[in-house]
């Protein structure tokens, strides 16, 4: 005799498990509509940036506007990059060489600039001090820790313009140093809580292991725990190198050169120069995008993985 | 204490130095130096005056702008706060489920959340609410059958124009829902079958296990999304090109205080409008942990 089925004693429960089944296939297949709607809804607007970006000046404004271009303008990307006229005579130079004439190259490299110095600033720093703050006792630890957590309830409003005096009288204005200089301390207080809850999810006996074989704290930090926390320390990078080059505010208020702007400066001023001309704005605007876009789904299972511990311990 | 002890808070505050420089720097020491401006009259080229409670008082009797950046802030604030958390609970209880190519639907939803703090995606709105070409408008033709000239006109219109950042802001719903679904992986399934050995239905598994276990995520993410929203200011200057128009309708509080500080240069008025922002931001999220008993903590004993 085969055991490949149980017959069921009860016909009666063998309809519950049919019905059961039934009703999960079709919640499924319900499920399956409401997000393939959700997802048409939410990439709706990139495919009208996307279809605007290869139109030209006069098909742009065209009702019912036309989803796929013909032909397919691709010169408008170049075209953006490089706009014509937006400080064109000016010269800038990047570590020391030269270069004529002011486009979105000069922008891009002026955010990497900050944004890989930051990002470097901010894993140092941050997941330095989150060791601290999870694994050695000392102190004053529990108050410090809280204020910490305090000053992510003060908005950088409060803080901005105070700090712009202080970096002002350090004749540090129109330079990178406000915007790099602080990833150097600390990376803020929510990198140190993400970093800190991730050591803290780490098993402390390896620690005592290592220092009973005579690690010191710094080794136990840096040649035990931070190999373990890749998956938090590629979080913090992500997020500051987005940060950074989506930031806006802080430098619209440094910098002041033409030559020192970032993208999300220089884009504002494309704005304001070219407010009509749609489809150089959405060409410019998705270059601009594609490298966050990009980082995200390489770091995307880490760092989905990394909110997770924030939000839940 | 021991020489350990003591190795070991000493290596401790020598780990905490750029953090200590910071609380210094950064933090403690600009909030109170705000805190102190706010009480002066400054243009930063002529010497710092004294004025008392001066500023205060001109902003509480004497700015009508004062009152109408504090009233958008709230608007916006009120409205794109309660249907986000809707919609991203909703999509993250939809992720939940397990269905075919589940990865690329959260891929797609949270996308536009990573890119969207950002100048770009300000421009692309501000395309989007065009009156007459905009994507919005020709849609809700289609849908509707409303001629385009009879919708609404956005970021033209004072009626339209905060409706129109909110509609903005829930595209952004990606972000939270990615903590909703993390918070719903960690309830226990065990509840979920407690629940249907005692005959609960899908909606009162709902409403007796998923939210009660999802409500700490809840609260963590209300205090985090009004903090940002009242926080406005990127989509608002890219997409009203600083003015906060039309009418001052979308002029938020940290526009205004941009204003102020980096267009006026009056920096005394600008630090006390920021230490209000601080205090409405504070007054908020006391009031919700004062009104947290909602809020359900497995590990805590109910009476």
């Amino acid at each position: 005799m085969t055991t490949d089925t149980i017959p069921s004693p009860d016909a009666a429960v063998d309809g519950f498990w049919a019905s059961k089944r039934r009703t999960e296939k079709i919640t499924r297949i319900v499920v399956t509509i409401v997000l393939v709607l959700g997802a048409i809804t939410m990439m709706l607007p990139v495919i009208w940036m996307l279809s605007t970006s290869f139109k030209t000046r006069t098909d742009v404004f065209s009702v019912p506007p036309v989803w796929i271009p013909s032909p397919l303008h691709f010169e408008n990307y170049p075209a953006a990059w490089t706009v014509s006229g937006m400080y064109a005579g000016e010269d800038w130079d990047f570590l020391g060489i030269p270069f004529h004439g002011i486009t979105f190259t000069t922008y891009t490299l002026n955010t990497l600039t900050i944004a890989v110095l930051s990002c470097l600033g901010t894993t140092m720093t941050a997941s330095l001090v989150a060791f601290a703050f999870a694994r050695l006792r000392f102190p004053g630890r529990g108050p410090l820790f809280l204020l910490c957590l305090m000053t992510m309830m003060v908005p950088p409003q409060v803080t901005m313009i105070p700090t712009f005096i202080l970096f002002k009288t350090w004749h540090m204005y129109d330079t990178f140093y406000p915007l790099i200089l602080p990833a150097f301390l600390g990376g803020g207080a929510y990198n140190i809580f993400l970093m800190r809850q991730f050591f803290m999810s780490i098993p402390y006996e390896m620690d005592e292991a290592a220092k009973i074989d005579g690690c010191t704290n710094f080794g136990v930090f840096w040649r035990i725990l931070l190999p373990l926390c890749k998956p938090a320390l590629t979080t913090v990078s992500v997020f500051s190198f987005v940060y950074n080059w989506n930031d806006y505010l802080n430098p619209l208020i440094y910098l002041d050169s033409n030559s020192k702007k970032t993208l999300a400066l220089g884009l504002k001023n494309f704005v304001s120069l070219y407010g009509q001309d749609y489809h150089l704005l959405m060409a410019a605007s998705l270059l601009i995008s594609i490298p966050i876009a990009v980082m995200f789904l390489i770091g995307q299972r880490y760092f989905i993985q990394g909110i997770a511990t924030t939000g839940l311990k | 204490m021991t020489s350990a002890e003591r190795k070991e808070a000493i290596s401790a505050y020598v780990f905490l130095i750029p953090f200590f420089l910071w609380l210094v720097f950064i933090m403690g020491g600009p909030i109170l130096a705000a805190f102190f401006l706010s009480f002066c009259k400054w243009d930063i080229l002529t010497p710092i005056q004294f004025v008392g409670f001066d500023n205060y008082k001109e902003m509480f009797f004497n700015d009508p702008r004062f009152w109408k950046a504090l009233g958008n802030t709230t608007y916006f604030t009120a409205l794109s706060v309660l249907p986000g958390l809707v919609l991203s609970i909703v999509v993250a209880l939809l992720m939940n489920q397990k269905v075919k190519g589940i990865g690329i639907f959260r891929t797609l939803f949270y996308l536009p959340s990573v890119v969207g703090a950002g100048v770009a995606v300000a421009v692309l709105w501000k395309w989007i609410f065009n009156a007459d070409s905009g994507l919005l408008n020709y849609m809700i033709s289609v849908l509707t059958q409303i001629p385009i000239a009879d919708c609404p006109k956005w970021l033209a219109s004072e009626a339209w124009s905060k409706p129109a950042l909110v509609i903005m802001s829930l595209w952004g719903v990606g972000g939270s829902m990615i903590i909703y679904l993390a918070g719903l992986q960690g309830i226990p399934t065990t509840l979920y079958e407690a629940a249907e050995i005692d005959g609960a239905n899908r909606w009162q598994q709902f409403w007796t296990v998923t939210l009660p276990g999802l409500s700490p995520v809840i609260f963590f993410q209300l205090i985090i999304s009004i903090v940002g929203s009242f926080q406005i200011f990127t989509q608002v200057d890219v997409m009203t090109d600083g003015l906060g128009g039309p009418a001052d309708s979308t002029l938020v509080m940290v526009l205004y205080i941009y204003q102020k500080a980096f267009k006026y240069y009056q920096m005394g008025y600008a630090s006390a409008l920021s230490w209000v922002l601080f205090i409405v931001i504070m007054l908020a999220t006391w009031l919700q942990f004062k009104y947290s008993k909602w809020v359900y903590y497995e590990g805590e004993l109910r009476k």
